[in-house]
């Protein structure tokens, strides 16, 4: 008799539960409708990182109802370059259009692979972000990043710091940046290239290189399968997802570094457009839909919406070209 | 591993997956089938498709479907017609035409499918047992290590090329190398070669490359060579697909002999099913005994065998290479090998531990995909030989609706089919003057990976002294001067053994 009652109880529990979370959900459905559509254009092809922020977006926007319809366009080209130059040239018919980019768009207008920067886009928002890190594998006998700088300085050019980007690209400035705030010269640092991310920790593992400049995410998923350990990482404190990887400022190392993600609309788009668009993004944070598609994709909620994010950018910017001239790329 | 295997089993047998096996060894078969489309043309056509479903697991389980489904409908237009589809089943038309003209149409085709299903699902287990293996060993390379790996792929495509090819296909792999330093290196902040214009900063697209040399030239080559246009006339009706107890009894040690060997030779890079299947044949033929021997060209059931299991068993032993080194062994693998770059997948040693679940829903899919082909193919071939006599003339407006759509889809571009149609006849006019077209696209995938590999090893021996620190990449490096020492001197033997004998005269 016990059992059944329990189980009843049990079963009445979860059909409330079920009830509520349907209730719940349909408010959110029903959730006032901040844009009719909203159209992405997205810089690379089908598949990539850019792509993939766009349309999770996309799909988290119009499964909560904050917008009602949402279409993309894939336009690759020049790194980037020929969207940035479709929004400028076509602003006027943009008016429900943004366009997806990421901590690319300062380092390429840096070097000058296009000619244009996000100054002349109008600013929506910073929407997600990824921290930096540095790894060595588990067997490595650097425990913290005194035994790196250590061996760093033993070593020299014979120790080798791997990343999955080009020289002068984000892999590289993020270890860059780090020796620099220990006081190091960066650019006595032998960085080499990979293709991609997860080329660069075969590198690692493989024993080819000493320490790996990563993100975060791919970072953390290495950690959890015990096959890495972070010495530091780029946030301003520790992060609830890895909380046992210790950040760069509390070892003495003053870095702090996001690759964030984010959309740019046309020039010159009005006022009340864009405060539309900001307000879907803004609202988007406290949806389930966006909490799904968060969490499958393993992002960071980073936001930063118009002037702030502007500041941010500039920042940024700031920063990366000193220390691209340091080492000789400007 | 054994959760790896779980993984990949609950991923392969998934709804969508099925279909995908399903689709993709449906669509290989009918388009196998018709002569001139060999499987890089297929699954040229098909990567615009496999990636917008976004999914890789998905995408390479069609792909892959796709190349064993052109393989075996391959084999059909050469029982029936004596008109390949495919290079792989050349060597099928041997016995399986004169079978076919005996009467026996519906016998060889049931032995062809029953051979292929072997082959394939031998292959797909030694698969599972080697791909582990030497991903673990894989582990361990250096970039020094998979320069040489890629050294010696490019040089045992000279090495394996038909004679007379040997100096073509060494040309062609040097244009797919210099093809690929346009744009942005990934070791260097600098765009090359790039013309000024926008739209070659990030390099010539795989996607575009890959139809402008198979798919494009296939349609100009229908229309400009009318000959091959004409529907061939099928050799009689297929009737009884039986074949008896004692002809099964004596292909069986040929089915398992030659899926063994086929699978090594797909193995090996630059070797393929085209390859398996002569070898195969040859293999068979000669140690078959006297009476057996005089079969052989005349239908002889241990002729068919041979080659049709051994080119279904190189077709999954060329996976190895792909899956664990992610260095492509064949022209096809090279196709597949860039459909998973553009999905974000990046092949190797760590594909097995970090995307178990790709992995090894690969390899299942191919023992579904067998198994498939052999459960529709059996009941279903009559009908499906059908389309043998559809006119060609149909077929050339699909291709060309395909490959354009194909090339603007992905990138919403429309330089990309400016550059599809230059490149388009380019390569129609390289396959009039019979230059080979593989090794064009294998240079240009393996191009850049060579040059990273190459410039990384300098980097971190500041030299070239990687090449005698590192006893592997010297082993390497000696087997890939071998191989194209090898054609040449055993050409100049030839020569003068030639001469030798006019001497004589």
């Amino acid at each position: 008799m016990k059992t059944t009652f329990t189980r009843r109880a049990a079963l009445l529990a979860a059909t409330a539960t079920i009830a509520f979370g349907s209730t719940a959900r349909a408010e959110q459905h029903m959730a006032e409708q901040v844009m009719e559509d909203l159209h992405f254009v997205v810089p690379g092809g089908a598949g990539g990182g850019w792509d993939g922020t766009a349309r999770g977006t996309g799909e988290a926007l119009t499964n909560s109802g904050l917008v009602g319809s949402a279409s993309y366009e894939n336009m690759s080209g020049g790194g980037g370059g020929t969207a940035i130059n479709y929004m400028i040239e076509n602003a006027e018919s943009l008016d429900n259009t943004v366009m997806v980019n990421s901590t690319p768009i300062v380092i390429r207008s840096l070097t000058g692979v296009f000619p244009q920067s996000f100054r002349d886009l109008t600013l929506v928002a910073g929407t997600i972000g990824d921290y930096a890190a540095l790894v060595v594998p588990t067997d490595s006998e650097i425990a913290d990043m005194d035994g790196l700088l250590a061996t760093f300085q033993e070593q020299g050019d014979d120790f080798a710091v791997g990343g999955g980007s080009v020289p002068g690209g984000m892999d590289h400035l993020v270890a860059a940046l780090v020796m620099r705030a220990a006081g190091e010269d960066p650019t006595m640092l032998n960085y080499i290239p990979y293709d991609a991310g997860g080329e660069a920790m075969a590198g690692l593992l493989s024993g080819e290189i000493d320490a790996l400049s990563t993100g975060l995410s791919e970072a953390i998923a290495l950690a959890e399968q015990d096959e890495v350990r972070i010495l530091g990482i780029t946030a301003a404190e520790r992060v609830p997802a890895y909380d046992s990887a210790p950040t760069f400022a509390e070892q003495g190392i003053d870095t702090e570094f996001v690759n964030w993600r984010g959309f740019f609309a046309a020039p010159g788009l009005p006022e009340e457009q864009v405060s539309a668009m900001q307000e879907a993004f803004s609202k988007m944070y406290e949806t389930d839909a966006w909490e799904e598609v968060r969490a499958r994709n393993g992002w960071v909620n980073i936001y930063n919406e118009g002037e702030d994010f502007r500041s941010f950018l500039e920042a940024q910017e700031q920063e990366i070209g000193d220390l691209m001239r340091e080492l000789g790329f400007l | 591993m054994l959760e790896g295997i779980l993984l990949g089993l609950s991923a392969a047998l998934s709804v969508q997956n099925i279909l995908m096996v399903v689709a993709g060894c449906l669509i290989g078969t009918f388009i196998g089938m018709l002569p001139g489309l060999g499987p890089m043309s297929i699954i040229a056509i098909m990567i615009p498709v496999a990636i917008t479903l976004g999914d890789p697991t998905a995408a390479l389980i069609l792909l892959a479907g796709v190349y064993y489904g052109a393989i075996f409908g391959g084999s059909t237009s050469s029982i029936l017609l004596n008109a390949p589809g495919v290079a792989g089943t050349v060597a099928t038309s041997f016995d399986g035409y004169p079978m076919a003209r005996k009467g026996q149409a519906g016998k060889a085709l049931t032995i062809a499918a029953v051979a292929s299903f072997a082959g394939g699902t031998i292959g797909a287990i030694l698969l599972a047992i080697f791909a582990p293996a030497l991903s673990s060993v894989a582990l361990l390379f250096h970039s020094a290590e998979y320069f040489a790996l890629m050294v010696v792929g490019l040089s045992a495509i000279a090495a394996f090329a038909g004679s007379g090819q040997v100096f073509k296909a060494l040309l062609m792999t040097v244009l797919g190398l210099i093809l690929a330093t346009v744009g942005e290196g990934a070791l260097f902040n600098m765009p090359r070669f790039t013309m000024g214009l926008m739209d070659l900063q990030s390099g010539i697209s795989f996607i575009t490359l890959a139809m402008a040399m198979f798919a494009l030239p296939e349609a100009i080559y229908l229309v400009l060579d009318p000959k091959r246009s004409e529907t061939g006339s099928s050799s009689g009706k297929i009737e009884n697909l039986r074949f008896s107890r004692a002809e099964g009894r004596a292909m069986m040690p040929v089915i398992g002999r030659q899926s063994v060997q086929g699978f090594f030779i797909g193995v090996l890079p630059g070797a393929g099913a085209t390859i398996a299947s002569f070898l195969g044949y040859a293999v068979e033929r000669n140690i078959a005994s006297e009476e057996e021997q005089k079969e052989f060209g005349k239908g002889s059931v241990k002729g068919l065998a041979a080659p049709e299991t051994a080119n279904n068993a190189a077709c999954t032993g060329s996976f190895v290479p792909l899956l664990t080194l992610g260095i492509p062994g064949s022209g096809t693998t090279a196709i597949l090998l860039g459909a998973l770059i553009a999905l974000n997948v990046t092949p190797g040693p760590r594909l097995m531990i970090d995307e178990p679940d790709i992995f090894w829903a690969v390899i299942i899919s191919m023992y579904i995909g067998n198994l498939v082909l052999l459960v529709l193919n059996l009941p279903l071939i009559p009908y499906i030989a059908k389309i043998l006599t559809i006119p060609r003339t149909f077929l050339i407006p699909f291709i060309l609706f395909f490959t354009l759509m194909g090339a603007y889809i992905g990138q919403n571009n429309s330089t990309e089919l400016l550059m599809l149609v230059g490149l388009g006849v380019l390569a129609t006019i390289f396959k009039f003057a019979d230059y080979p077209l593989a090794p064009l696209l294998i240079g240009f995938i393996l191009g850049t990976m060579l040059e990273d590999n190459f410039a990384r090893s300098m980097q971190l021996y500041r030299g070239l002294d990687f090449i005698w620190e590192r006893p592997m990449t010297l082993g390497l490096l000696i087997l890939a001067a071998v191989l194209v020492l090898l054609p040449s001197f055993r050409a100049y033997r030839a020569r003068l053994k030639a001469r030798g004998v006019a001497d004589g005269d």
